[in-house]
């Protein structure tokens, strides 16, 4: 038997929260006894993937096929599942970013294999093999018992911090039987939005809203994000009315965000808005109205005119951050 | 052109989040239903725009009992031409892509639509499942949807950016912001929902793969520290030394 983890990569670099899913994954396998089997797919180096054992993987498979820089879902979930077959995979991890919230419940489907999608605790095996998810966009949290003998858990990003090692592991090409007939997604262009954190990765997120009175005055936000290594976000009436582009709306429909700090500049914190950042670790609030509902959720506030305090913060968090 | 959209109902946005029978159940006390927004917003009308400018056949499908009616009418009032409900409590993802897929596989669509995720659940499942158990590509959250002849062009969200991909009919794909705008029922639509077709359909024997032990609700944050406006530096210093986040 094995734990076996979809470590996925960006332009050549596994992606954090590709570690965090192995972090996970070979936890669980230390708990089975069983080694901790990673799957990469595409071009990348293999001191790269050799790195995947501080995190705890014992292996590493990897399908070295250009095609798969940018990953196919379907095509995965084929390399997934053949990976599973051959090493008795019993517990299978992905990240709960992109690319696992496409290939895992193909797997699943695939498989007949139970999945809990977006873990926010380590599976509890005293009474089968329960998971603890978010449910009701972060406003409540379900624990749920996966009844199959295969298992299929992605973890939440940002949710579990990494504690690298200095294991190392070995590398082993892999073949996995793909055919011409299994790509059936060209990938026309890729467009990176770049040298910028990605949002659902960011460790810190500066977020405006309504109350910076137009996308001409973002620039206080983006120094600041800048200062802190932070990704940019925006609530939802901000995106719709084009100041911010639609990839930085936060909330019950948009993206969720569980960094260690977010600073809500100019948001009221509506209902909707919270459920989509409520996970968050640290929250600061500056608003100008005392009455603004974000308060309630915050952990640190400044009442005041986001114009004159978020300036003089940029200043006062660069005696801590030099960047 | 065939276009299925799966609907699901979810509580309205701001709902009061509570649990009953020992926390195993959702309170469903007081609570108001809607169309899940993603299925609504973004699925449902990017599939009345195509069949606005290209011509299409719209169906809608529910898994839920008879109480998810109220919901899929007003889908059908934003222009769906018919639509399915299973008649099955929805147990799990799997359970109700099992559910779909059955329907699909009689009926033959060339696109497929879900919603990027439930907003209760929060299982973006569903789409990824039916398509693999159809045998379909599929495309997940997607910000947009062009459709010439029988190939789809889509742009989906990646970590770090977005991907534009290409892909022949049929497939199935995950809908998100960017797709559509929202629109509201006119008078017209509401009227004209009332005879449309809403076939009910019994469930297939599926088992689920998993099930829901108890709900939880967050623990209560401890309570916010208020900074004066002019201490800035105070609140950097917090941030460093009590929070340690910076
Ligand atoms: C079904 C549904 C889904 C939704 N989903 C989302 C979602 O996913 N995400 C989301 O964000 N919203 C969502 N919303 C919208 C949500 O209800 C709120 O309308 C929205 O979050 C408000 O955005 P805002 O706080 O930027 O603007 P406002 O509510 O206008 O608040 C602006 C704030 O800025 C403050 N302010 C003004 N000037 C200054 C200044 N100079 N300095 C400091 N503060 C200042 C004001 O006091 C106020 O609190 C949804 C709504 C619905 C109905
Ligand atoms: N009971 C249901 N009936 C029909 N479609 C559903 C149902 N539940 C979920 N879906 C569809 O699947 C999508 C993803 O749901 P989920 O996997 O629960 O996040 C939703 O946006 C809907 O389009």
């Amino acid at each position: 038997m094995s734990v076996i983890i979809f470590a996925d990569q960006f332009q050549g670099k596994v992606k954090k929260s590709a570690n965090e899913a192995v972090q996970y994954g070979a936890q669980i396998a230390q708990q089975l006894g069983v080694p901790a089997v990673a799957v990469a797919v595409g071009e990348i180096d293999n001191a790269e993937l050799a790195a995947l054992g501080h995190y705890g993987a014992s292996k590493v498979l990897h399908v070295v096929d250009a095609r798969l820089n940018e990953p196919e879902s379907g095509v995965v979930t084929k390399v997934m599942a053949e990976a599973v077959a051959k090493e008795n995979g019993s517990v299978i991890v992905f990240s709960h970013n992109f690319a696992g919230r496409s290939i895992a419940p193909q797997l699943s489907a695939k498989l007949k294999a139970g999945f809990v999608a977006g873990a926010i605790g380590m599976p509890d095996t005293s009474a089968g093999f329960v998971v603890k998810k978010n449910v009701f966009s972060g406003k409540a949290f379900a624990n749920v018992n996966i009844t199959t003998d295969k298992k299929i858990v992605s973890v939440m990003p940002n949710t579990f911090s990494l504690n690298p090692g200095s294991g190392s592991a070995s590398v082993e090409a892999f073949a996995a039987g793909l055919s011409d007939a299994d790509f059936r997604i060209k990938t026309l262009k890729v467009e990176t939005v770049s040298g910028e954190v990605p949002l659902t990765e960011a460790e810190i997120v500066v977020s405006g809203g309504r109350g910076l009175k137009g996308p001409e005055h973002w620039g206080i936000v983006e120094e600041l994000a800048h200062t802190l290594g932070a990704a940019t976000a925006c609530s939802r009436p901000v995106a719709d009315a084009g100041w911010r582009p639609h990839h930085e709306h936060v909330g019950q429909t948009g993206f969720t965000v569980r960094p260690n700090l977010y600073i809500a500049i100019g948001i009221s914190g509506a209902i909707q808005h919270l459920a989509g950042v409520n996970g968050s670790k640290t929250i600061v609030v500056i608003n100008k109205d005392p009455e603004a509902p974000f308060f309630k959720a915050a952990d640190y506030g400044i009442v005041g005119d986001a114009f004159e305090v978020v300036p003089r913060l940029t200043e006062a968090v660069k005696k801590y951050k030099g960047n | 052109m065939k276009i299925l959209v799966c609907i699901s109902k979810t509580p309205d946005t701001t709902a009061k989040i509570a649990f009953t029978d020992n926390n195993t159940k959702f309170s469903e006390a007081g609570v108001q239903f809607i169309i899940n927004p993603y299925d609504e917003w973004y699925a449902l009308v990017r599939a009345l725009e195509l069949k606005e400018t290209q011509g299409a056949t719209v169906h809608l499908i529910t898994v839920g009992g008879a109480d998810t009616e109220a919901v899929i009418r007003k889908a059908l009032a934003l222009g769906g031409d018919e639509a399915f409900r299973v008649n099955a409590d929805s147990q799990d993802s799997f359970y109700i892509a099992s559910q779909i897929a059955a329907v699909a596989k009689q009926e033959q669509y060339d696109i497929i639509f879900t919603g990027k995720e439930t907003i209760d659940y929060n299982g973006s499942s569903v789409g990824g499942m039916v398509a693999e158990l159809l045998g379909l590509p599929f495309v997940s959250i997607a910000s947009k949807l062009d459709v010439n002849g029988t190939t789809a062009t889509l742009k989906r969200e990646i970590e770090g950016g977005e991907e534009l991909v290409e892909v022949s009919l049929p497939l199935a794909l995950s809908a998100q912001k960017g797709m559509a705008e929202a629109r509201i029922p006119n008078m017209r639509g509401i009227m004209a929902a009332r005879t449309k077709p809403l076939k009910v359909v019994e469930p297939v024997a599926v088992e689920a793969l998993t099930s829901i032990v108890s709900f939880e609700l967050p623990p209560a944050k401890a309570g916010v520290k208020m900074i004066a406006a002019d201490q800035a530096e105070e609140l950097a210093r917090l941030l460093h030394e009590e929070a340690k986040v910076i």
